[in-house]
């Protein structure tokens, strides 16, 4: 393998770590969207660079699935249901920017460390892709835990999918079938959150996600 | 011979820096105006300007102190000495042994400390507003300097500018994450340091917003020419700095002739035309955002240092 497919792959990885902690800085919900949108193209270029490399062209149609489902309809559709509950406001963050973009490098760190010591055999361009990928999904992990809003939980459940891609796509392919039914389901697990936002909405007057503890009963 | 030959190459390098200067802020002014479709002032203005102030007497507060007066020439100087350690276009300064990252950062910080004087010096509230403002910033910028200079330290096996120009252009470095997210943290803190748009607003007296502007209100003539000179200077320092170390292509390496060198000087005009397009068209793009969130606008400055010692310190590959 040359060293400028090596150098355009980790490039593409890194830039994809980078977007996962401007999500985590965004405090208003549109420009989250955006950001996810470019996430899920940078993971599109990124699969299509991987298909290149290895010269595998069913990863090509994982690439046009990321490009078409997750950085058009995805956005979009999420775009929709935001103006629809008219949330357009600043996001309430559990915790503040600085101590989550803190929290976030201490994740990085952990699966360069923990993704390195494991794959030491592995091929280097899968084994450092994999510690990228794992470092997004953590990213995806904690930007679920510090958002209240129901809305950009979502868009932390998607990057946090975008990084499964990731791995998947790094790891000398993963069969197509396995690509498009989680593609779907995704997709699928999508339009039940859409429908459970707005279930939640009319039930509770908010999508603050505290609104559910307190009817449940907790203490805040 | 040959330390003629050298000192001739430093001192064009010093005054070509101090002769564009004024050119680079001026043209950086016509190209937003231009992009506001306004017609904007000529691109000498920055000159003119200077000679106007030149010519004007100094106006000093009656309980100003000695050190308000020094003060100008010692930023102007340190300003000056650092931006000619930055390479322009050509790698072979006299001065390369002592062309240090560190120093270049130790004598902006010596600068700003002096001027972050002068603001207090008078004892007006807008100077003493402006200074601890700066000082905030600056507080916080250069932390994640130095977590840059780190990450370019680690990957060029160098501080040296000069060495890591070279370094920049041999094919053994190729595209890599950690001098991507070097080169997104530099431009964010070059944007806090010189007071563009997000963080401050050059072109504005507004005193609820104005940073550098409030320490340096009660300079007038020279003294203000001269603080306006090091501001434009430590300008094309910082794009100078970003180009010699991220696109040093066409800079004329040890022992170029003539020819070649003219060159590079071409090559740099080039480079710091396309430098002030960007910051032009960035400045028009963005809004100011108030003084409480540029700690986090830094933060993300020296976050991106930070991940990208730890990607180079984890795998030596990055």
């Amino acid at each position: 393998m040359s060293r400028i497919d090596f150098d355009v792959a980790h490039l593409l990885a890194g830039t994809l770590v980078l977007i996962s902690f401007l999500e985590l800085y965004q405090d208003r919900l549109y420009a989250l969207l955006n950001v996810y949108a470019l996430h899920a193209l940078t993971l599109a270029a990124s699969v299509a660079w991987q298909a290149f490399v290895q010269d595998a062209p069913h990863l090509y149609i994982t690439a046009a699935i990321a490009l078409l489902f997750k950085a058009i309809i995805i956005p979009v559709a999420l775009h929709r249901i935001v103006v629809r509950l008219g949330i357009h406001r600043e996001i309430e963050n559990v915790v503040g920017v600085g101590p989550a973009m803190i929290a976030g490098m201490g994740l990085v760190a952990l699966s360069m460390v923990v993704m390195l010591r494991v794959t030491e055999h592995a091929d280097p361009l899968a084994r450092e892709d994999l510690a990228f990928a794992l470092s997004v999904v953590l990213l995806g992990l904690l930007m679920m835990v510090t958002r209240r809003n129901a809305v950009s939980q979502v868009v932390g459940f998607m990057s946090l999918e975008n990084g499964l891609v990731l791995a998947a796509t790094g790891a000398k392919g993963m069969p197509l079938v396995v690509e498009i039914s989680v593609a779907f389901s995704i997709l699928i697990a999508f339009i039940v959150i859409g429908i459970f936002l707005f279930r939640i909405r009319e039930r509770f007057d908010t999508v603050d996600v505290q609104a559910l503890d307190r009817f449940r009963g907790e203490r805040r | 011979m040959v330390l003629i030959r050298d000192l001739a190459g430093q001192g064009a390098q010093m005054l070509l820096v101090l002769l564009l200067a004024p050119l680079f802020t001026g043209f950086v002014r016509k190209v937003k105006a231009r992009l506001l479709r306004r017609q904007g002032p000529p691109l000498v203005q920055p000159y003119r300007d200077l000679a106007r102030l030149m010519r004007k007497e100094v106006v000093l507060a009656e309980n100003a102190s000695w050190l308000f007066r020094v003060i100008p020439y010692l930023v102007f100087a340190a300003t000056w000495v650092a931006a000619a350690l930055v390479p322009t276009f050509r790698t072979d300064l006299l001065f390369s042994w002592s062309a240090d990252l560190i120093a270049i950062i130790a004598l902006l910080g010596s600068a700003r400390f002096y001027l972050a004087l002068a603001g207090l010096d008078v004892g007006t509230s807008f100077g003493g507003i402006g200074s601890s403002r700066e000082v905030m910033i600056a507080s916080l910028a250069e932390p994640a300097m130095i977590m840059i200079v780190f990450t370019l330290a680690l990957i060029a096996g160098s501080t040296q500018l000069s060495t890591v120009a070279e370094f920049m252009v041999s094919p053994q470095v190729g595209l890599r994450v950690s001098l991507g997210l070097a080169l997104i943290g530099l431009i964010l803190v070059a944007i806090a340091e010189n007071g563009r748009v997000p963080v401050d607003n050059p072109a504005t007296h507004l005193e609820l917003t104005m940073v550098h502007e409030a320490m340096v209100l009660e300079y007038s003539g020279r003294h203000l020419a001269l603080i306006e000179l090091a501001s434009a200077l430590k300008l094309i320092l910082y794009v100078s700095l970003l180009a010699c170390l991220f696109a040093p292509w066409g800079i004329g390496a040890a022992g170029a002739s003539l020819p070649r060198l003219a060159v590079a000087v071409a090559v740099y005009l080039g480079k710091l035309a396309i430098g002030g397009f960007l910051l032009a068209l960035f400045e028009i793009s963005i809004a100011k955002m108030r003084v409480f969130r540029v700690p986090e606008f830094l933060g993300i400055a020296l976050m991106l240092g930070l991940l990208a010692t730890l990607l180079r310190f984890v795998s030596g590959s990055f």
